[in-house]
């Protein structure tokens, strides 16, 4: 024989790259679709993300003020480097996370999307994209250096940022597909502006809850934070706290490598919001507010629980708002699934029943970051129920967002 | 290569060039199998284009060499090489890094790729599936 068997398809991508469809890429998803009977679940992706600084222009002219309007478009116009940054407080390290390019869709999902006539437009395709690859119902879409907004230097021109966007999302993005949902920012470091916030977006379409970006060193605790939590109470709509990475604070900024940092920020500064919420009691202030933790993982959480109320025992006098040990409390929280460690199953599995995690886990894949998880990884858990992972994928999901018929 | 096995002409020798590859779709009587064959040091290995981590397409990934870090008499760190004498295929899901040689994680080789047995003659690669 001298030719090449008739049943063998020499793939056109051989090496998937940034400029490879989004289709492509997750291509292997598929056979988890089959394998599971994905297509027969609901299935709610409750932490994704677009890619916001592709759109940054559009999203400037969403700015309400004429002079920082003025000094984006200058930053833009005279800057080499800043016509996708202007006012932006992006963290060089971030560009590390895709490994030296060993993970493309990390750095750029650069593919084609013919037609678009927008960046919003453009966004709602590779969303679409990736949700019909994974099986994927309904998507939260969360922007990805915007997460960093917590720790810009200029707190006020945060608050902007984050109004600009909240409306150029609102008004470009969730209007062209019903199937993408999201929780918009909250500029945190303004409590009167949170209020203004959930004021202007709270009945749009769309917009399922309210979210703070955790890398930021305001402690949830304080009394100005309480109106806030108030009204999303009143409201039903839950509140997140988004966790995101930082290589530049007290401890981090020893590290010297991405994995190092990302290990530990991730989850600190989830753990630290926790622990004033938790001890200052706000789950007994505001017990109908649902609070979600999201995209720390959950090997912290039995930690988190041990460590809590093994003080707590002690110096019950320090927390004197508490009725229960702090478990009870974080056990009656919700959390998203990704970045699901999944080494050890014992571990893994101990971990799941400490937070119940059958009623209490959402599915996320965060998408299209370096460590996103297919819905595939729930499905394939031995020691979940089915009703569990049912509840995991999209039930539970569905009730805490009172998402109704999907 | 076992009974049940069959021998598939899967291209030509000068379709996987020295630290090259070729992934190919294979269709059998039982459905589809998706294979990457890579060269290394003149030999031919081919292995599942399924990562043993979340399934992603492993063999579709970045191609290169691992990295190492040197260490002096001291033990003090003199950064990091790549050591030209591997050849790893990188997950472009994940980054989960495979040695084309051995299809086994460089730090934990429980996780490994699926091997096809691979052979070159009179110019074609066939692959046993």
């Amino acid at each position: 024989m001298t030719a090449t068997d008739p049943g063998v398809r020499r793939l056109p991508t051989q090496e998937i790259t940034t400029a490879t469809d989004t289709r492509e890429i997750l291509a292997n998803a598929r056979r988890d679709t089959e394998r599971y009977g994905l297509d027969d679940y609901l299935i709610v992706d409750v932490d994704s993300h677009h890619v916001e600084l592709d759109s940054w222009p559009e999203i400037l002219t969403y700015l309400d003020s004429p002079v920082l309007r003025d000094t984006a478009q200058q930053m833009m116009r005279n800057w080499p480097q800043a016509s996708h940054l202007a006012l932006h407080n992006h963290p060089p390290g971030l560009t590390m996370q895709d490994v030296s390019g060993r993970i493309p869709h990390q750095a750029s999902l650069a593919e084609e999307t013919p037609g678009t006539t927008s960046g919003a437009d453009r966004d709602v395709t590779l969303v679409r994209r990736a949700m019909d690859a994974m099986s994927i119902d309904l998507q939260v879409v969360f922007p990805q250096p915007m997460l960093e907004t917590g720790l810009h230097p200029q707190p006020e021109v945060a608050t902007a940022l984050l109004q600009a966007y909240n409306r150029w999302f609102t008004a470009e993005v969730l209007p062209r597909e019903p199937r993408i949902r999201t929780m918009l920012g909250l500029p945190f470091e303004n409590p009167d502006a949170c209020l203004a916030t959930i004021e202007e977006f709270g009945d749009t379409p769309g917009v399922i809850g309210f979210l703070v970006t955790s890398q930021r060193h305001a402690g949830v605790h304080r009394n100005a934070y309480m109106p806030v939590y108030r009204e999303l109470e009143r409201r039903g709509l839950p509140i997140g706290f988004h966790a995101g990475p930082n290589q530049a604070d007290s401890m981090t900024s020893t590290m010297n490598r991405f994995l190092s940092a990302h290990s530990m920020s991730f989850v600190t500064c989830n753990m630290t919001h926790m622990t004033n919420w938790v001890v200052n009691g706000i789950p007994e202030r505001f017990p109908g507010l649902k609070t979600i933790w999201i995209e720390s993982g959950l090997a912290w959480l039995p930690f988190m629980m041990q460590r809590l109320d093994h003080e707590y025992y002690m110096r019950s006098s320090d927390a004197p708002l508490l009725t229960r040990p702090p478990s009870h409390y974080i056990r009656e929280m919700y959390y998203t699934s990704q970045p699901m460690e999944w080494t050890d199953d014992k571990l893994l599995a101990a971990t799941l029943e400490a937070i119940d995690a059958e009623n209490s886990l959402m599915y996320s894949s965060d998408w299209p970051h370096w460590d996103f998880d297919v819905p595939g990884r729930i499905a394939a858990l031995p020691f979940v129920s089915e009703h569990g992972k049912r509840n995991i994928l999209g039930e539970t999901a569905r009730k805490v967002f009172e998402l109704g018929e999907v | 290569m076992t009974t049940t096995e069959r021998l598939v002409d899967v291209g030509a020798s000068q379709d996987v060039p020295e630290r090259g590859r070729l992934v190919v779709e294979i269709t059998t009587g039982t459905g589809a199998v998706t294979l990457g064959v890579f060269r290394f040091g003149g030999r031919l290995y081919a292995w599942e284009n399924r990562c043993a981590h979340q399934g992603g397409p492993a063999c579709q990934g970045r191609i290169v060499h691992r990295v190492t870090e040197r260490l002096d008499d001291e033990q003090r760190s003199l950064g990091l090489r790549f050591d030209e004498d591997t050849m790893h295929v990188v997950c472009p899901w994940h980054g989960f890094e495979y040695d084309v040689v051995t299809g086994r994680h460089p730090g934990r080789p429980d996780l490994a790729l699926r091997a096809f047995e691979v052979s070159e003659e009179g110019g074609r690669i066939r692959v046993a599936v």
